[in-house]
């Protein structure tokens, strides 16, 4: 009697690709991926069939040849006399200082607009209001010409510093701010500042080897180490110290009016702090916004609780909402991180040398290949934009929550 | 993803080169203008003037190819370029014609697959420099700032003056005229070096033109002149010869005022019976009729006349015509026989 009935029979039809829930997302996406494909072979062959029509071909060749230009801010040696190859390897470098330079700045003062943008002080806050909605809503652009036109039309020129002229320099005549850049010391390394550089290292490793003692001993007894200012001697003491001791290895080359210019010191050109300062002032006003629903995020309840608790505003801040609020605020932070990386090559705005000038400008234009120095240059920016994503990935998994 | 992106950028730089290299005679008609490629602003060779009209010593042989080739002088639409970009423009096919004080060199020549199809202006390059410097030689520029336009021939002669007198400078890159005029003004840079000519123009708009100096030393040749895409001969043949009709008429003493007057009928002279299309079929040899060059001298003059108007003496810019002079009074302009 037990007539075992057969499932039905699983048959296939052709329909079944479009009618069938199962398949049809398969589908279309197979046909999508053809349609891409398709729309990308058109688009290569389009550019080899029109760059063989105008008789290029793609060589990265020039990079090997002499380059013929010259570069004013070189963090390595260059000459005119080096390649094109040395001379974006020089932009690159320009691009990279600016944008680690940037992204501290932006963070140092993000952070704080941002947490003043919540200040019960009320003209505190609306300044900051303003601050952040001004920076927002403006060209990046602007910021640069105009930090850049500051710099340029109402600083006094050099040779206003000579005797007899009306500018003078600051701090016991060791910074000149001129319209050609900012005049700082620069340092000289004679024997021995090597041991100065060494002691001035392993205390900072002591800074951080203190906190973590000063932490463990707070878990373990409640008391809690005077972790400042014990930081703060270690960082001047010891380095300091070591100085005196070894005869003040290190000394300073203050920059002297000379022919046309200063020489001597450190110049750190108007075109650089321009950018600088502009692409800072620009992603501050973002951070600050992340930074701000960063802490927004965090229950009141934790503040109440801490209140409650007996612990003073700051240290709630510190040690309740900022550790979890980072949480929130990193992911939205590297994105920032890889705008400001990436809009520094506005730095052709104010004839900064960073690798868009070089390889995308003056090389470009002096060989002629305009593809393949786009596609360095796009490669570049892409390998470094995945860089600091990795980094900053790590960094967030560091602080995420942990799942115990 | 990577793999998207990548290809993604070789599409836009891609679809940037994409054009066609040949018969822009053809498009310009279709198009009833021609486009231009400009300087940006310098005044005497592009500048736009108070009515927002483009004068000036390289419009107007934008302005002649226009006559020649469309009957409208005005039938030309400018299209402003940096030195950056000029050739990339060019190349792309979003300009006609680049008109640019660009320096005739070996490589642009060739690598950049351009033509050059002659100088219409032969120049030097020189600083400019405040007479209260006290400098009054190149050679005594070391430890001096330098303005200076980037992706320009300029760019590599400084660097090389300077490496070969053992000089030390520093480069500040612009990449205007404007901005360079800025910031040497501003003190931002002890010196501003491009051509002379573009010196003596920058310097005619100046406020207090007296106080500047161009130093003596001509540190390189210029030839400046008009270039074409590499692989259109036709379209390089009515640019070039466009030029030639220009530098001719002022040899033979064919000006805008007698042009009409001595393309009526046939005059004594051959060449200008010939270069006027009285005489043999020259114009269609160039896919042209046969008054083209009528139209071109009669739009903007020959090519004193448009000297002397645009650059001149008598102009604010006031340069002398040195080595742009006819070859009959010692200077380079040669212009081949009308045959």
């Amino acid at each position: 009697m037990a007539e075992a009935t057969d499932p039905p029979r699983e048959t296939f039809r052709l329909s079944q690709l479009l009618y069938d829930a199962r398949y049809r997302s398969m589908t279309i996406q197979v046909v999508a991926a053809i349609l891409i494909m398709l729309l990308l072979v058109e688009l290569v062959d389009n550019t080899v069939t029109n760059l063989a029509a105008l008789g290029k071909d793609i060589r990265f060749g020039f990079l090997w040849t002499t380059a013929g230009y010259d570069i004013n801010q070189q963090l390595i040696p260059f000459t005119s006399q080096d390649t094109h190859a040395r001379a974006a390897l020089v932009g690159i470098l320009n691009t990279l200082l600016v944008a680690f330079l940037g992204c501290i700045l932006a963070t140092v003062i993000g952070v704080l607009a941002g947490v003043l943008r919540l200040s019960k002080n009320w003209v505190v806050a609306k300044i900051m209001t303003f601050y952040v909605e001004a920076m927002r809503n403006t060209p990046l652009l602007i910021w640069i010409l105009i930090v850049f036109a500051v710099m340029t039309e109402a600083t006094p020129q050099p040779r206003e510093f000579r005797e007899g002229g009306s500018a003078s320099m600051i701090l016991w005549d060791s910074v000149a701010i001129s319209n050609r850049g900012v005049y700082i010391p620069r340092p000289i390394w004679a024997e021995g500042s090597g041991l100065v550089v060494a002691v001035f290292v392993l205390s900072i490793i002591g800074i951080f080897v203190l906190r973590h003692v000063a932490r463990k001993r707070q878990q373990d007894t409640g008391q809690i180490l005077p972790v400042f200012r014990l930081s703060l001697a270690l960082f001047f003491v010891p380095a300091l110290l070591a100085y005196f001791l070894l005869g003040r290895p290190i000394t300073l080359e203050l920059p002297e009016l000379g022919g046309f210019n200063f020489n001597g010191g450190i110049q750190i050109r108007n075109s650089f702090i321009a950018l600088w300062l502009a692409l800072s002032l620009y992603t501050s006003a973002f951070i600050a916004e992340i930074v701000r629903s960063g802490i927004l995020a965090i229950s009141k309840g934790q503040t109440e609780a801490a209140f409650a608790l007996g612990v003073q505003p700051n240290r709630t801040m510190q040690l309740i909402i900022l550790p979890q609020a980072l949480r929130v605020i990193i992911p939205p932070l590297i994105s920032q991180y890889l705008n400001l990386t990436k809009n520094s090559s506005l730095a052709i705005a104010v004839g900064y040398m960073d690798v868009r000038s070089t390889l995308g400008g003056i090389t470009i234009n002096q060989t002629g290949r305009e593809l393949e120095g786009m596609l360095l240059l796009g490669i570049f920016y892409l390998i470094t934009s995945l860089i600091i994503s990795a980094l900053m990935n790590l960094y967030n998994s560091s602080v995420k929550l942990k799942e115990r | 993803m990577n793999k998207k992106v990548f290809l993604g950028a070789l599409t836009v730089a891609g679809l940037a080169a994409g054009a066609s290299a040949a018969a822009t005679l053809d498009d310009v008609k279709a198009r009833g203008s021609l486009k231009c490629g400009s300087n940006e602003g310098l005044a005497g060779f592009a500048a736009p003037d108070a009515n927002g009209v483009w004068q000036g010593f390289d419009v107007s042989l934008c302005r002649a190819i226009a006559a020649a080739v469309l009957g409208d002088a005005q039938a030309v639409e400018f299209v402003p370029l940096t030195s950056q970009t000029r050739f990339t423009a060019l190349a792309a096919g979003e300009v006609d014609v680049l008109v640019r004080n660009s320096t005739w060199t070996f490589s642009r020549d060739t690598d950049l697959k351009l033509d050059f199809v002659g100088a219409n202006y032969y120049d030097g390059q020189g600083f400019m420099v405040r007479n209260d410097l006290g400098v009054s030689s190149a050679k005594e520029l070391d430890g001096s700032t330098v303005c200076i336009q980037t992706g320009t021939t300029t760019e590599l002669n400084l660097a090389d003056f300077f490496r070969v007198n053992n000089i030390s400078y520093e480069p500040v890159p612009v990449a205007t005229n404007a901005e360079g005029q800025q910031q040497y003004l501003a003190g931002a840079c002890d010196v501003y070096t491009t051509d002379i000519s573009g010196l003596a123009a920058t310097r005619a708009t100046f406020e207090n033109a007296s106080e500047h100096v161009i130093l003596p030393e001509v540190v390189s040749k210029e030839p400046l002149g008009p270039a074409v895409r590499h692989g259109d001969s036709e379209w390089a043949d009515i640019v070039r010869w466009t030029l030639n009709a220009l530098i001719a008429a002022e040899e033979y003493g064919v000006t805008s005022a007698n042009v009409m007057e001595l393309a009526a009928g046939p005059t004594t002279n051959p060449e200008i019976n010939r270069l006027l299309g009285t005489e043999g079929e020259l114009g269609a040899m160039i896919a042209l009729d046969k008054d083209w060059a009528v139209r071109a001298i009669a739009a903007v003059g020959n090519y004193g006349e448009v000297f002397e108007r645009n650059i001149g003496e008598a102009t604010p810019i006031g340069l002398a015509r040195g080595l742009n002079a006819q070859w009959t009074e010692g200077g380079l302009l040669y212009a081949p026989p009308f045959r």
